[in-house]
Formats: structure tokens, C-alpha cells, sequence
């Protein structure tokens, strides 16, 4: 009798022993996924993070390149409004360009041959002066001439934005899938081999059946009944919970998506690509979203925006034809707003664009890309606030504002980098009043 | 803690232990709480329903998001951007209340008023009158259209007929307001010249006749002087409200703030101006004397002839003993200080003027502190002028009339009379922009554009100008009234064109600033003011002020006043012959409502007044005493009969009032204004040609509760006000100072701060804080509608102010003690005849050891690391626990969507209408139902301060961050600022020291802050919650030594 306990508890056991595996399994997969997550999420903002080298002088001229000529000029030779700017110190001097820029129309008055010819070749459309100091004429110049030669060399593809998928983290990736492969492998030659070894063990002592005892004999001859196992309750009950689960979650991944419109890519009334405009001919964002530098909103431009270039260019396009309507009507074009924060949240594109000096690509996604304009960020608290956890404030050194902060932030936090969260960035008034 | 010497209390029900106040002493909310509307009940039927109905809704909300549009402009203007606001100053008249202005505008919208620091009269302040009129641009209950025969018209067919009918008319009338427009005035003289019978009759609902008559009388200047509170050593007011209601309140405020403000390192040369006040009932500017004296008001005029004897050195006397030994008092601190004095009367009477007239000439105050040199224009009103109109019209002598900013058939004493006999005239034309009295008789309107809509010059003091400019385009289909009549005259160039050519040819050849008229004209509207070299000039920087008035001492003329011709022996005689009359009815003119033009205006008509905390309706007070003997309590209806009217109203009992008279404010009783103006209170202006008409007072059986935004929180009996008197504050700087003790297990006793369960905050970078100086706060309240306007706050009615349910941010508490001292409640009862009065403004105290946020269940009430105590409003689930919770009592419960709710429609039309919405501030979160608010310390402009200063890579300056109260207060009592700046205004008042403590155990080093100050303290400190706002102490100038500091007064810079 006391034998005959003992073993059905051993049989128990075992089957313990399975579910145990069962689990660990489960548990073991869940986890290194999860832990790819969190690795993949740092890694992409520490690259995100990562400031652009160059002198100081190209800087200036990039700033004042992208921001001023890029509406009109390009640094290959392709026409925009204005001639391509390849080469232009070869066929200019720098003597004669910086009073063009100043003010061209005074040039071609001045009855200079090349001015004259230029003006003509290029449907007399009048060139904006600007009051750059001569330093700053040459900066752009300098850039130009850098830029249309890196031009020459990398032709295609067009830079990637900061915060895309960079070649070296698919790498990692791709190496820790195929980790996973294999250990699933592993654990399923495991589980393989000891099916095997029950049934050459259990054949073995169906052999030897006359020397069994009767305990044992009944042992060898249990048959194992598949249908008995999906009918337990512990599988049952297994299946009801994790089928309880599954709803459960998908019932709150959907409660907490109500209004979170990741992926949301309306149709707008007028055909307009960003790929085109801020991909192809980089146009600066804040040429068109005057706001976004200054201000609370990014601002949607108005149609005179519009007009600065397609005065003259492809007038005849029907898309373009939709602005010139909406002119003539004195009726406002009704864009359909795509990245809709809620009213009690309080974002300020100043701080981010202007102050911060963070890139639009990093919220927006990869906008030089995209023919119809998609909201990439979720726009969610959580987003925001993860951002804010991990962006070190690389800004502050070079802003006077921060000087306290550092101070106290080397004080007592030294060694850590200073992130948005330690300089109050998580506190709620920061974004709700 | 240590025992008060005097005892404070918020109201008679405290003093009087009233019933329903002790029921509700104890709690903070009203237990029943009527939320559903009657046979509304919920049931598990409906919430099933309603359940249901939620979780469709959220699934459907998960399908499909709304489509939300962008719409840009199709021409954006150059200095235009979404988001960001622009500012254009302008200018505010209404009613002789005058301001230059700033006008905050977003998206094209104004959306809040600021004072223009430029100006030299207003000097960057406002009144709660000029905060709240931008809501009269957004009245949905304006007039959309011209109107004919109260149909709406076109203005082409109106102006035809009207041009027709002018022709025809033989006597033709305009009476209008006082108008300061100089090329206002060049059109109405443009007017009389194409229709030669005109004739321009001004007219002030609450003139000044009397004065500019007395100094027609005595200098031949028909006009108001220029008054110099700030130069004023000794003031005595004979029921003059000047920092309320009279003249220019704002400007007075001011200066008379100058006067009063202390600096504790000097303390031993401290010095205030003493200011007497002698008056019937109970003034703002009363309850900011130094000595203030209840007397009747027909004493209030006769006790000038008294006080004039005495100056002259004649024997006379007042009655009544105690009035005698003020006025001795009175007489001869004047003499002491002649030049540097002021006596000053509201009443109307030309005789009791040219008294005080003769008074302030033989004190050498003309030319000193008074100025009839540059008048002021803003009350040109002539009675004789209008009764004279009235009577014509009466006769049939009129056959048009315009009526141009008034509404006689209200606000005449005559009005009746005038509404019997307007059937008499031919020709009715009103430019009122909204329905009045007036205006419903009309057969045609030609409404006016609201001032932020129209163009325009003032001159409201002699060489003084700034301009109007539209901050939007013309909502409605209205005209400026200037236009109107420049079209009517056949002159058919626009307003803008006919100013641009008036002030060419007029103000722009007055001045030497600018060069060219183009340079000119944008000069000036971009500063809004101008001020010619005939006026001096004064510079708004302080420092450069100091040099430059050094300078000027030598070359600036010395402006004398002619001499005085008037006769004032003969105006005593007139002066006595105002016998005492038994019960008195006075009128006077509250500081939220003024006449009664912006009855519409819920902001003001929720401004809870600065002494009764009253608010939606008007009511009798009275002393206690005068109550006690009709049998008459708080909320009582009375049928008041005086002169020939009678009227309705509730008892409100006032200490403080002189017995024997009832006092009813005029500008309530609008029987056709909005939905929110309309019978409201009773008319009492038939009353108001009279300093006092003898009456009689009846109690009917109705009761009408008046609503009231004090009494309802109870001060607990602790050391809420601190103060002194000069003469303690002279010999210890902390007199008054009441530093409180803790008493620990040990048998030891510790400060409050000392002994403490929290940890503390530290605050590395900005440490934001308010410091309040009770002693130049004058109860004004202008801070609680510009915190309303710059929060978004909501009105919420008279019925929800009843149930304690107002939602104002910051409020004003006024507190009523007895100067003699008291033990307890009951011993107060007899000194209650004149208490002395305190104000203290009162907001989140931004607690570093905060009792709300300890008990959040849900953290929606947090600290930020600047030193604020913030509040998520999304977070919260309004359990209320915090409100209960806090020792201040200044949360907010939202008890309904006021924003939503069409049970508040009319009231709320801010935030419900269309139109109302606009004037929302779009940086700050209009709250629902069910969450809890409160002071930000203004944190949108916090945020946006920083924000431009780190775009400028540079720290925040001291100043360019304001709050909203901060910015409109007239005598700059609230200050705001960085606590941890060491050059900060703020920090300064406080003198807040700091201090390295080295760090312990590897610990870092740690900056502590203290307040060095010895006013400075902190409201209910015992109990440790380290606000970050403190105030200054209140120091009376009233040489009266109270019992204050024995023994604890050697803690000095206690913590």
C-alpha cells in the first residue's frame, strides 16, 4: 500500500515536472523578446541623440542655405526656381556674388553684361535680396561648394533621417533572432530525444513484463491518452485563462488606442509631397511652417507661401491649379489636421525645434520620405514622457538659461548626464495648465 | 501659539454667532448638494442605460476619429503667427473712468487688457471695469445691425432717411457723455455747422458738477483739477471714495500707494501719509483710513463749514464728541501740513465744493497737490445743461435728438419724466451698441462699434493724449458713431482718414518728439500715449526718474493757480442749511458696476464688493444698530420710501455705518439690458440728485438672501493679519509680528518650523513666490476678474455664489477688528459701531509642505521643482479631499461643466456662446466637471517667460514674468518673482538672505533661502506648510499703541 501511494504521487510529479517546463519555456521566450525591446529603444535614441560635427563656418552656411535658398536654388545643377549653384565659384567670383545676393536687381541696373543675360535666361523673375553681412555670403558659398561636390560622390540614396533604422542595430537584431532560433532548436531536440529515451525505456520494461511488480506493471502499461490530457483541467482551465487573457489585453490595448491615431494618413485636398518639397529639394521646414521656430504651433502655411515659388512654377499643374482657386475664391484651403494633441495637453514647437534644437524627423517620422504626410508618433503621455526620460539635454551647455541647473545638476547627480527628467521635465505643470 | 490681542471677524454672523454660520462654520462644502435637476432622479435603470450608451460610444470613438481641419489664412499678415500674441495699445473711457490700455490679441482676437506702462496717468495699471469690458465686444446681446423701428435696417436706407429728417428739424439736440476725443469734438462741431439748431448738451450720469462749478466759482476754470495723492502727507475725505469710485481711482490708488509704502531698513524714519475719512457708510476708501469717522451724511457736508472755522481759527465745533476730537485731530495735523495735504468731498453740492476749495486754498494746496492748471477732461457733464434739455423736451422744444454713451431714461434722477415726454420728439437716433432704457425709445440705432473696433484720440488731461486703434475688425454690421455723424454732416471720408488729418493739422504741430507725421503717427500708436510739452512729463523708469526730477526742480515752470474768488462764507451758510435728516437714504456707486453701463457684463456683476464681499444685486445696509431697532435682520425685503420714489430691496447689516442711514447702490434695476443685467436689484438713480433724502424704511414679509462671497469661510479665530500701528513699527520694525510656538512631548517649546515631518524641497533653479504688502492692498478687486480673464474662469451665478460655490482663483478677504481689543467673541459686540478694516488677498499659498497634495488619491495635485504646487486637471477624479484638506480654503470645485451646462447660459455666456468663447484664453484649460482648481501662480505666463529667455539663451529678467494680478493692481501691492534671484523685486521686499549649509555624511552642500524681512510673514505659520507666498504686515498711521508684542518680541528674524 505505502509502494503503491508513493508511486501515483511520483506520476503526479512528473507531470508537474512538464507543466514546470512548459512554463519556464514561455517565460524564457517572452523575456528575451521583451529584452530586445528595451535594447532596441535605447539604441535608437542614443543615435538619435548624437550631434553633427563640421566647422563653424559651414554650419552658419548650412543654417542659411537651408533656411533662405533652398526654396529656390539647388546645390547639384538642377534648375529650381533660380540655376543650379554647382560649381558657382568657378564661374563666379566671390567678388561679384555677394552684391548679388545683397541685391541683384541693383546689379542688373548697374547694366552688368552676365547679371543682364542671367535675368533674361531665367523669365526675369526677380531674385529676393537679403541682408546677409558679407561673412555670412560666403559661408553659404563655402557650404555650397562642399555640399555640390558630397552631392557628386553619394548621388543616391538621399541622406537617411537621423533616427531610421541604421544598418548596424538590424545587425544585432538579426543576430539575436537567430540566437532565439537556435535555442528553440535546442530545447526541441531536448524535448525530441527524451520522447525518444521514454519509449525505448518503456518498451525495454514491457519486455521484462514478468519481472515487474504489479505497481510497476500497471506503470508501463498506462496508455497515454491524448484526449485524457486536453480534457483536464489543468489544460482546460490553462486554455480558459489564457484565453481570458488574451482578451483581456486586447481589451485594453484597444481602450487605451481609443483616439491614438498612429498611422493616421488622411487624403488632403490638395495632393501636396512632402517627399518632393522637403526630400528632394530640401526645402527647409521652417520656410512653409513659419511658426515652428518661433512659437506654440508649427503653423499650416498660407496660400502666399505657396505663391513664392508657384508664381512661376508649374502653373499649369492641377493640383497647384487648386491653390490658384482657392486665391481667386478668397476661400481658405481646408487641410485635414493630421497630429491632433488633445486641448489639455500644452506642446510648444519653440521649445523642441528652436531651443532644444531637436530635428522635425524626430517626432515626425521620416517626412522627406513620405508622398502623404502620416502621424509616426503615437502622441500618447507615455511617448512623451518615455522621451523626456531618456533625451540627455545637450542644449543646455551652449544656453545660458541652464546655467543653474547644471550647477546643480554636476552638484548632486555628477556623472549621470542631465536628461529632460532631471530638470523638471516630468512635472505635470510642464505640459497641463 | 500666542495669545491675540485682537480679535477678527469676517462678518456679523461670526460676531453674532448666527445660527446657520455655526452650522456651517466647521466645512468647507454645504452638505446638500441639489445636483439633479427636480423630478430627475437616477436610478439603476438609467445607469444601466447609461452604461451601455458609454460603452457603445467608446467603442465607436475607437473606430472612427473625427476629422479635424487646419485651415490656414490664404494671405497671412506679415506680423500675424497662429499661437503667438501681439499687443496694440489703445485706449479705455467709459464713464470718467480712464486708462491707457494694451490690448493682448490672439489669432486675430482680443483677448485680454493690460495697463500701458507708458502711461504717465494710469502708469500700466487697470481697473476691474477696464479688465472687464473686453467682454462687451463678445456680447451676443449687441446690436448686430442698425436698427429702425427695432428692425434691423440697412445703414445706406437709414442714413438717407436720417439725413431727410435732420434737414427738416428745427432743434436739434445731442447729448452725449463726456466726450475727451479732441477730433470728436472737431466732428460734433462739424455736425452743428451743417445743421446750425444743434445744440451738444454732455451729460455724466454721476457728474462732477459741483466741483467744476466751485472752480468755475473760485479760479474761473470751469473743470476737474489734477489731484496729487502722492504728494499728500495728510488726507482728510469728507465721503469721498477716491480710491474706489471717484474721478480717476486708478491714477489715486496709486499715488496715494506711494505714500504708504515702507522700507523696514529706514524704519526708524518711516513715514505714511495720514488720511482722515469722515462718512455716512462704509467706503473702500474708508476702510482704508487711518481714522475713519461714521458720521451722517448730511454731517459729511456741514462738517466742511466746521472744519473750514477751524482752519480759520474760529471756535466752531461738531456735535458729537467723538466726531470733535477727530476733526481737532484733523485740523491740526492739516496745519502742520500745508502744501502737503489734501481734503477732498464727494459730495456734488457746488457750495460743500467751493468749501473744500477754500479749505485747500488756505492750506496752499492749489498748485501743490492740487492742480486746476492741467485739468482733467473727463467729466465735462453739465446738470444745469441736461434739465434744461429735459424741461425743453417736455415742452415740445425738441424735435431731434442723438443720443451718443448715455442712457438718461435710467440713470437721470429725471428719467421718468423723460421717458413720458421722448414721445414728444420727432426724430429718435441712439448709438448704443447694446439695448438699454434709452435706446428702446429710439426709432433708429445706429450702433456704435465697441472701442476695441474703432479708431480714435483721447485727451483726458489737459496735454495728455493716447489713441484708440481697432484690435479687430467690426464683429456686427456696426459704424463708429463718429463716422455716422461725419456722413450725416455730408462728409464722406472715413473716420481713419478725417483723425490722420485732424491730428496733423492738431496734436502732431503740439509736439517735438517726432519728426514727419508718418513717424509720428506710428510713434504714437505704438506707445498709445503722448504727452506735449505744455504738461510735465515724467518718466516711467525709476532711476531715471530720480535724476530727472533733480533736474527738473530748476527749469520747470512753477505752475500757479489763480487766486481763489470764492465765496466761502456764503457757501457755509448754504452749506448748513443741510439739516439732519432722521433716517437718510444715500446713493452711491459701487466699484464693480459703477452706473450701471456694464450691467451686462457677468465678471463685474459677479465681483464680490470690496467691504459687504456682496455680489448679483444691490441692497440697504445699514449699521447693526439701525437694524436692531427697525427689527430688521440680514436678507430682510424693505420697501424704502425717500423723495418721491420707492423701491425693494434686502437689508444687509454693515458695521461701521453711521446709525441711521441707509445706503443703496445705484447702476443695478436695468429694466432692459442682457440676459444677465436685466432686474437686477432695484433702480435707486431717482434717488441720486441728492447728497441724502430723508425716508422711511418698512419691512415686508419677503426674504431675499443676499449672496455673499465671505462669511462662508471661517478665519478659526488665528493670526491671520498681523499689524501695527506707525509709531510701534517706528520703534521695532517686526511690531506686530506674532511668531508662533510649538510645544513638543520634550515640555520644550520650538518654532513651527523647526519641528518637522518633511523633508523639503530645494529648488536649483527658479523659486517662484508672490509677496502681498496688506499694507498698500486697497480691496480694489480689479486681481480677481483680470485672474478671471486670464484663467478662464467661470461665472458661476447668484444661486451658486449662495451655495459657496463662487470660483474665483484668488479672492480678497476683508477682515473687520476692533481696535479696543477683545478677549472674545462676545466682548466684540459693542466695539462693532466703526471696526477697523483689513484686506488680504488670498490664492493658493503654493505650500512647500502642501496638505492637498499629501492626500490626492491620484497625485493630480503635485510639486514642481520651481516651487509650485500644480494642479493636473485631467487627473483628477474630484474627490475633494484636497479642498477639505487645505488650510487656506482657496480650491475650486467644479460642480458642473459650467462650459457646457444650459443651465448657465445666461450667466456664464463667456464661455457657453460662440461669440463669448472668443474672448477664452486659448494657453489655459477651460476645466470640466468634477475636478478641482486653483491659483497656477499664472504658470502659462511662467512657461512662456522662460521659454523666450531660453530662445534668448539668457536667464529670466526680473519683471518680464507678471501675473495676472500682479499686472493689473493700481498700488502694486502683489509681487512676483524668482525667490532665489538675490536681485529679484521680490527678494528684496523679503530680504531673503542666503546661506551654504555644508553638507553632512557625503552629503552635497545645500543653499538655504531665508526671509530676513521683519514684516514679512507667512499665514498661519504654525502649522508648517512653508507657503511660498508671504505677506508684509498691515501698519496702520494711527498712533494708537496696541498691546501687541509683549514678550515675544525678541524672536526678530525668527526662522
Amino acid at each position: 500500500m505505502i509502494m503503491l501511494t508513493n508511486k501515483t504521487k511520483k506520476s503526479k510529479s512528473t507531470h508537474h515536472y512538464w507543466r514546470g517546463a512548459c512554463l519556464c519555456l514561455l517565460a524564457f521566450v517572452f523575456s528575451i523578446n521583451l529584452a530586445f525591446a528595451q535594447a532596441d529603444s535605447t539604441k535608437k535614441d542614443a543615435a538619435a541623440a548624437g550631434g553633427a560635427g563640421g566647422g563653424a563656418d559651414l554650419e552658419v552656411g548650412k543654417r542659411l542655405w537651408e533656411g533662405n535658398c533652398t526654396s529656390c536654388h539647388a546645390v547639384s545643377a538642377e534648375v529650381v526656381v533660380g540655376p543650379g549653384l554647382k560649381g558657382i565659384l568657378e564661374r563666379r567670383t566671390i567678388e561679384w556674388l555677394i552684391p548679388w545676393v545683397k541685391n541683384s536687381q541693383a546689379v542688373i541696373k548697374s547694366g552688368d553684361k552676365y547679371a543682364v543675360e542671367l535675368f533674361a535666361k531665367y523669365n526675369k523673375s526677380v531674385m529676393t535680396s537679403f541682408n546677409f553681412k558679407d561673412d555670412e555670403i560666403k559661408a553659404i558659398f563655402a557650404y555650397v561648394d562642399k555640399a555640390s561636390k558630397e552631392v557628386a560622390v553619394i548621388k543616391d540614396p538621399p541622406p537617411g533621417p537621423p533616427g531610421a533604422q541604421t544598418p548596424s542595430q538590424s545587425d544585432s537584431s538579426g543576430y539575436f533572432n537567430l540566437m532565439l532560433g537556435i535555442l528553440v532548436t535546442v530545447l526541441f531536440l531536448i524535448f525530441a530525444v527524451l520522447l525518444v529515451m521514454l519509449s525505448m525505456v518503456s518498451k525495454f520494461l514491457k519486455q521484462k513484463d514478468g519481472d515487474l511488480s504489479i505497481e510497476d506493471r500497471e506503470v508501463v502499461h498506462q496508455k497515454f491518452d491524448v484526449l485524457s490530457v486536453f480534457q483536464s483541467r489543468a489544460v482546460l482551465g490553462g486554455v480558459a485563462l489564457l484565453f481570458v487573457l488574451f482578451v483581456l489585453k486586447t481589451t485594453l490595448d484597444g481602450i487605451t488606442n481609443i483616439g491614438v491615431q498612429q498611422g493616421y494618413a488622411p487624403t488632403q485636398p490638395i495632393a501636396f509631397s512632402h517627399k518632393l518639397h522637403a526630400g528632394q529639394y530640401e526645402i527647409d521646414c521652417g520656410y512653409c511652417h513659419t511658426g515652428v521656430y518661433k512659437g506654440k504651433s508649427a503653423t499650416i502655411p498660407s496660400a502666399n507661401i505657396c505663391m513664392n515659388c508657384h508664381n512661376s512654377i508649374k502653373r499649369g499643374s492641377p493640383e497647384i491649379q487648386k491653390i490658384y482657386k482657392a486665391i481667386e475664391n478668397n476661400k481658405p484651403i481646408e487641410w485635414v489636421r493630421i497630429h491632433n494633441l488633445p486641448d489639455l495637453a500644452y506642446f510648444n514647437h519653440a521649445q523642441h525645434t528652436n531651443v532644444a534644437g531637436l530635428a522635425c524627423e524626430k517626432c515626425h517620422g521620416e517626412i522627406k520620405e513620405m508622398e502623404v504626410v502620416q502621424q509616426r508618433a503615437p502622441l500618447t503621455m507615455g511617448w512623451c514622457i518615455n522621451c523626456h526620460r531618456q533625451t540627455v539635454v545637450e542644449h543646455a551647455k551652449d544656453n545660458k538659461y541652464y546655467d543653474r541647473l547644471i550647477e546643480a545638476h554636476d552638484k548632486y547627480q555628477k556623472g549621470s548626464p542631465m536628461t529632460v527628467e532631471n530638470i523638471g521635465g516630468l512635472e505635470c505643470a510642464k505640459c497641463h495648465y | 501659539m500666542e495669545e491675540l490681542n485682537k480679535v477678527y471677524w469676517k462678518g456679523i454672523e461670526e460676531l453674532t454667532n448666527d445660527v446657520e454660520f455655526v452650522k456651517h462654520a466647521e466645512k468647507e462644502f454645504p452638505q446638500d448638494l441639489p445636483e439633479t435637476k427636480q423630478g430627475e432622479e437616477n436610478n439603476r435603470r438609467d445607469f444601466l442605460k447609461l452604461m451601455g450608451f458609454s460603452v457603445a460610444a467608446a467603442s465607436l470613438v475607437a473606430c472612427e476619429a473625427p476629422i479635424k481641419k487646419a485651415i490656414p489664412f490664404l494671405n497671412k499678415p506679415e506680423n500675424l503667427d497662429p499661437s503667438i500674441p501681439n499687443y496694440y495699445a489703445s485706449t479705455y473711457f467709459e464713464a470718467g473712468d480712464y486708462a491707457s490700455v494694451v490690448v493682448k490679441t490672439r489669432e486675430g482676437r482680443p483677448i485680454k487688457i493690460e495697463g500701458n506702462s507708458l502711461s504717465t496717468i494710469s502708469k500700466g495699471k487697470t481697473s476691474a471695469r477696464a479688465q472687464a469690458s473686453i467682454l462687451n465686444l463678445y456680447d451676443g446681446q449687441r446690436y448686430q445691425s442698425f436698427m429702425q423701428a427695432k428692425k434691423p435696417a440697412k445703414m445706406q436706407d437709414v442714413d438717407k432717411l436720417i439725413k431727410d429728417k435732420l434737414k427738416a428739424a428745427s432743434n436739434i439736440r445731442i447729448l452725449s457723455s463726456t466726450i475727451i476725443s479732441p477730433s470728436t469734438k472737431a466732428i460734433v462741431k462739424e455736425f452743428k455747422e451743417t445743421y446750425p439748431s444743434t445744440k451738444h448738451v454732455t451729460y455724466d450720469s454721476l457728474s462732477q458738477y459741483g466741483l467744476t462749478q466751485a472752480h468755475k466759482e473760485g479760479f474761473g476754470v470751469e473743470a476737474v483739477p489734477s489731484y496729487d495723492f502722492s504728494k499728500a502727507k495728510v488726507i482728510v475725505s469728507f465721503g469721498c471714495d477716491f480710491l474706489g469710485t471717484w474721478i480717476s481711482p486708478i491714477e489715486f490708488s496709486g499715488q496715494y500707494a506711494q505714500m504708504r509704502k515702507l522700507n523696514s531698513k529706514e524704519h526708524k524714519e518711516a513715514k505714511m501719509s495720514k488720511h482722515f475719512q469722515f462718512e455716512a457708510r462704509m467706503s473702500m476708501t474708508g476702510a482704508n483710513a487711518d481714522f475713519r469717522v461714521p458720521v451722517k451724511a448730511s454731517q459729511e457736508i456741514t462738517l466742511l463749514a466746521t472744519l473750514y472755522s477751524k482752519l480759520k481759527g474760529t471756535d466752531a465745533k461738531a456735535k458729537d464728541a467723538n466726531v470733535e476730537v477727530a476733526l481737532q485731530k484733523a485740523a491740526k495735523e492739516l496745519l502742520e501740513a500745508k502744501g502737503e495735504s489734501l481734503v477732498v468731498s464727494g459730495s456734488n453740492d457746488t457750495n460743500a465744493q467751493i468749501l473744500v476749495a477754500a479749505i485747500n486754498n488756505e492750506l496752499g494746496n492749489y498748485s501743490a497737490t492740487i492742480d486746476i492748471t492741467t485739468p482733467l477732461n473727463t467729466y465735462q457733464g453739465n446738470e444745469k445743461q441736461v434739465n434744461d434739455l429735459i424741461d425743453d423736451i417736455k415742452s415740445g422744444g425738441v424735435d431731434a435728438i442723438i443720443f451718443y454713451g448715455v442712457n438718461p431714461v435710467y440713470d437721470h434722477p429725471r428719467g421718468e419724466e423723460l421717458k413720458a415726454a421722448l414721445s414728444k420728439v420727432g426724430l429718435k437716433i441712439s448709438f448704443a451698441s447694446q439695448p438699454d432704457e434709452t435706446t428702446d425709445l429710439c426709432d433708429f440705432v445706429c450702433s456704435d462699434n465697441h472701442y476695441l473696433e474703432s479708431w480714435g484720440d483721447a485727451e483726458p488731461r489737459k496735454g495728455y493724449y493716447s489713441l484708440t486703434q481697432p484690435t479687430i475688425t467690426p464683429i456686427f454690421s456696426t459704424r463708429q458713431a463718429q463716422e455716422s455723424l461725419l456722413i450725416w454732416s455730408g462728409n464722406d471720408k472715413p473716420y481713419y482718414d478725417y483723425l490722420r488729418t485732424f491730428l496733423s493739422k492738431d496734436l502732431f504741430k503740439k509736439q517735438t518728439k517726432y519728426k514727419g507725421f508718418d513717424n509720428f503717427f506710428t510713434g504714437i500708436l505704438h506707445d498709445g500715449v503722448l504727452v506735449t510739452s505744455g504738461a510735465a512729463a515724467i518718466v516711467e523708469n525709476d532711476e531715471v526718474k530720480k535724476d530727472d526730477k533733480e533736474a527738473k526742480k530748476e527749469d520747470k515752470p512753477v505752475k500757479k493757480a489763480g487766486k481763489f474768488e470764492g465765496d466761502a462764507e456764503s457757501a457755509i451758510v448754504k452749506v448748513n442749511e443741510y439739516k439732519d435728516g432722521g433716517l437718510e437714504v444715500i446713493t452711491y456707486q459701487k466699484v464693480s458696476l459703477g452706473n450701471g453701463a456694464y450691467a451686462n457684463n457677468p465678471w463685474l456683476q459677479e465681483m464680490p464688493d470690496p467691504i459687504t464681499k456682496a455680489c448679483w444685486a444691490n441692497y440697504a445696509s445699514m449699521s447693526p444698530k439701525t437694524a436692531k431697532e427697525k427689527g430688521l435682520s440680514n436678507g430682510n425685503v424693505i420697501k424704502v420710501t425717500a423723495g418721491k420714489t420707492s423701491f425693494e430691496v434686502p437689508v444687509l447689516l454693515q458695521p461701521g455705518q453711521a446709525d441711521n442711514t441707509v445706503a443703496v447702490a445705484v447702476g443695478y434695476g436695468r429694466k432692459i439690458s442682457g440676459k444677465v443685467g436685466t432686474n437686477v436689484g432695484a433702480n435707486v438713480f431717482p434717488l441720486a440728485a441728492k447728497a441724502y433724502e430723508s425716508g422711511n424704511i418698512s419691512k415686508t414679509d419677503k426674504t431675499d438672501e443676499v449672496a455673499q462671497t465671505q462669511t462662508h469661510n471661517t478665519i478659526m479665530g488665528r493670526s491671520i493679519i498681523q499689524e501695527a500701528s506707525l509709531p510701534d513699527y517706528k520703534a521695532k520694525p517686526n511690531a506686530g509680528r506674532i511668531y508662533p510656538h510649538i510645544s513638543s512631548a520634550d515640555g520644550k517649546s520650538y518654532k513651527p518650523y523647526d519641528v518637522t515631518l518633511w523633508k523639503g524641497y530645494q529648488y536649483h533653479n527658479h523659486s517662484w513666490g508672490l509677496v502681498i504688502d496688506l499694507n498698500s492692498c486697497t480691496g480694489c478687486s480689479a486681481c480677481t476678474v483680470a485672474c478671471q480673464i486670464e484663467n478662464n474662469v467661470p461665472v458661476v451665478g447668484k444661486k451658486e455664489v449662495l451655495m459657496r460655490r463662487e470660483m474665483h482663483w484668488i479672492r480678497i478677504d476683508r477682515y473687520y477688528s476692533s481696535p479696543e481689543g477683545a478677549t472674545s467673541f462676545s466682548d466684540l459686540e459693542k466695539e462693532a459701531v466703526n471696526p477697523e478694516v483689513t484686506f488680504m488677498p488670498m490664492m493658493c499659498q503654493h505650500c512647500n509642505n502642501a496638505p492637498c497634495e499629501t492626500v490626492c488619491p491620484v497625485l493630480a495635485t503635485t510639486h514642481s521643482s520651481e516651487g509650485l504646487n500644480q494642479m493636473a486637471y485631467n487627473r483628477c477624479i474630484g474627490t475633494r479631499y484636497c479642498a477639505n484638506n487645505c488650510p487656506y480654503k482657496v480650491r475650486r470645485f467644479n460642480w458642473f461643466h459650467y462650459a457646457e451646462d444650459d443651465r448657465f447660459t445666461d450667466v456664464n455666456y463667456v464661455q457657453t456662446s460662440d461669440l463669448g468663447k472668443m474672448v477664452i484664453n486659448p494657453d489655459v484649460t477651460v476645466r470640466s466637471r468634477g475636478v478641482m482648481e486653483k491659483c497656477s501662480l499664472c504658470v502659462q505666463r511662467i512657461q512662456a517667460g522662460k521659454l523666450q529667455a531660453k530662445k534668448d539663451k539668457r536667464q529670466v529678467k526680473d519683471g518680464e514674468i507678471k501675473t495676472a494680478c500682479q499686472q493689473v493692481c493700481p498700488t502694486d501691492a502683489i509681487t512676483f518673482g524668482d525667490m532665489n534671484d538675490m536681485e529679484s523685486k521680490i527678494s528684496k521686499a523679503l530680504g531673503i538672505a542666503k546661506e551654504v549649509k555644508k553638507g553632512e555624511h557625503g552629503h552635497a552642500d545645500e543653499t538655504v533661502y531665508s526671509m530676513k524681512e521683519p514684516r514679512a510673514y507667512h499665514v498661519l505659520e504654525e502649522i508648517n506648510v512653508k507657503p511660498q507666498v508671504s505677506y508684509l504686515t498691515k501698519i496702520r498711521n494711527n498712533d494708537k499703541k496696541l498691546k501687541a508684542d509683549k514678550g515675544h518680541g525678541g524672536h526678530e528674524g525668527g526662522h
